[in-house]
């Protein structure tokens, strides 16, 4: 007698059961399926669409007419530039402004705290357009800024402030910050102060405490802000588009305007294609060096 | 002042010794959340120019806004499509949740990154995408679209929002009460949902929230009559800046604020 005979014998509705169990999973996995064919339809299959036709010519004719064209045209060539420059200015800006805030919110009480993250969070709940208007009242040409700029003596003209490279750059650090604060805010509230104690009591100055001890423990969090703030920058719109007053041109408003105003489908595609296959490789490559679970699962509300 | 003399938590430095870092994190503060909140008081003003403080106050920009008929209906369509939004996103994104978290198949592997993203992928490809899509499905500038659209941006932040409520839930109360001989769909509804609900009322409130604040793929499927509030700002503030956007974006704050307080409270209330 075989040992599944055996086993058939001992228990004899383990087939059923476990073919129970997996029509059951089946089952459960269908309840995925609405919300799976949503994303699919109307997202998935007109990216893909769009993979299409970037490779399509003039004509209609598989060609990589586009992607050279991205080459040889060496307006592409300055838009992707000033994309990169523009994120990486920004990413290093939310950096410097955002690493200090993260570090002494870390070591408010915790009630104090919390109603400063009230603060940082708040952002998230008012809408790009909203705080990118904002910025526009406050940095034009009689707006508050130069006002109070020119009555305490500052400078005399009115700057030109925004329209231009630094007022997108305002804009973008406003509305990245908090994409930095909240991982690092997280990993400095995640370390343990016995280490610093330790170190100290070693004999370390605070500044070797710091740099050898608390900085490489925060580090992970550092740098999942700062790819989340980087990846975000690259496919950013709004915010050139409103504070750069056609001045800075980045990859995503170079999208908009070929479809809108040219309606030319192929550069359009290419361009999105290039920007999708650079954001993924930025992602894949981070992963490798970061938990990416850190980034998506760090901050629930 | 001996507080101030004090060492700052344990990095033996003393508070005073180190007040510039104190100052440069209360200017990076100042700098997040004073020029939202600037807006408020200057929708206020009475003059044609935005001030700051108003010289004189009035509504006169609340008025031109209710006077609209234009910003009227596209606030409409924005609250239309905003509440079908967290209508749709919600169940949805909770079911699937719900069904890959409990499933485990292989193919969930596969489904979990399929669902969220519309997140990674850049809210401009997504934009021309849907686009395209929706001129070829005669979908552009109705409202069934824009609710299409929006929910399935809204779609990963439920999925990740009820997700990791229930990573925090245990599933062996579901199963306690199957083997009382409750139905999987009655478990479901009858224990689990009760105790995610924060989740899932936060995970609705944020599509909502997804939803009424979308720009970009706005921009290109809404129009006519069924044009968004956020599209038509858009498109006012290109040409100039009209202090009737600063009464809407009071509105706009207000809104949100109220419903994630709101959200909170019925949260901590249970």
């Amino acid at each position: 007698m075989s040992l599944r005979r055996a086993r058939a014998d001992a228990e004899p509705n383990a087939d059923a059961l476990r073919r129970d169990a997996l029509a059951e999973r089946v089952a459960l996995f269908g309840l995925s399926l609405p919300a799976l064919v949503l994303v699919i339809v109307t997202m998935v299959i007109p990216v893909a669409w769009l993979f299409w036709l970037s490779f399509l010519g003039d004509d209609g004719s598989v060609s990589l007419i586009n992607y050279q064209r991205l080459i040889r045209q060496p307006s592409y060539a300055r838009i992707f530039l000033a994309t990169f420059e523009i994120s990486a200015l920004t990413t290093a800006i939310c950096v410097l402004l955002g690493y200090p805030l993260a570090y002494v919110l870390s070591q408010l009480p915790p009630r104090l705290a919390n109603l400063c993250m009230i603060g940082v969070l708040m952002p998230f709940w008012t809408s790009i357009l909203v705080r990118t208007y904002a910025w526009l009242v406050l940095l034009q040409r009689h707006g508050l800024v130069n006002d109070w700029g020119i009555r305490l003596g500052l400078w005399n003209q009115p700057l030109t402030l925004v329209h231009n490279f630094g007022g997108t750059l305002i804009g973008l650090v406003h509305i990245m910050l908090p994409f930095l604060i909240l991982p690092v805010y997280a990993s400095m509230r995640a370390i343990d102060r016995v280490y610093l104690k330790a170190a100290a009591n070693l004999g370390a100055s605070p500044v070797h405490v710091f740099w050898r001890v608390f900085f490489p423990l925060s580090l992970p969090g550092l740098l999942a802000g700062m790819l989340i703030v980087f990846i975000l920058c690259l496919g950013s719109y709004v915010t050139p588009e409103m504070l750069g007053g056609g001045r800075v041109i980045m990859v995503a408003n170079a999208i908009a305007t070929d479809i809108q105003l040219f309606f030319n489908w192929g550069a359009a595609s290419a361009l999105g294609v290039v920007l999708l296959v650079l954001t993924s490789a930025i992602l894949y490559a981070a992963s490798r060096l970061i938990r990416l679970n850190r980034i998506f699962g760090g901050h629930g509300p | 002042m001996s507080w101030f003399a004090d060492p700052g938590w344990e990095t033996q430095v003393r508070h005073r010794s180190r007040i510039w870092l104190y100052l440069l994190a209360a200017a990076v503060m100042a700098f997040l959340v004073v020029p939202t909140l600037i807006v408020i008081p200057m929708s206020f003003s009475a003059s044609q120019f935005l001030e700051f403080p108003p010289r004189h106050w009035s509504l006169r920009w609340y008025v031109s806004f209710f006077d609209s008929t234009s910003w009227l209906q596209a606030a409409a369509t924005s609250l239309k499509a905003a509440f079908l939004t967290a209508l749709v996103a919600t169940p949805l994104g909770t079911t699937a949740a719900y069904g890959l978290f409990v499933s485990r198949l292989r193919w969930t592997k596969l489904a979990v990154p399929i669902l969220l993203t519309p997140i990674v992928v850049p809210v401009i490809l997504i934009a021309i995408g849907v686009f395209y899509a929706y001129v070829k499905l005669k979908l552009v500038n109705t409202l069934v679209g824009l609710v299409l659209a929006d929910s399935m941006l809204a779609v990963p932040l439920v999925v990740m929002v009820v997700t990791s409520a229930l990573k925090s839930y245990d599933m062996n109360q579901e199963m306690v009460a199957r083997s009382l001989g409750a139905s999987r769909p009655r478990a479901f509804l009858l224990v689990t949902l009760p105790q995610i609900r924060f989740a899932v009322l936060t995970a609705a409130v944020l599509s909502f929230l997804t939803a009424f604040d979308e720009v970009v793929v706005a921009m290109f499927i809404s129009g006519g009559d069924n044009s968004t509030l956020t599209r038509n700002m858009f498109n006012a503030l290109r040409d100039q800046v009209d202090p009737t956007i600063a009464a809407i974006s009071t509105i706009m704050i207000v809104i949100s604020s109220l419903l994630l307080a709101l959200s909170q409270i019925l949260g901590r209330s249970r």
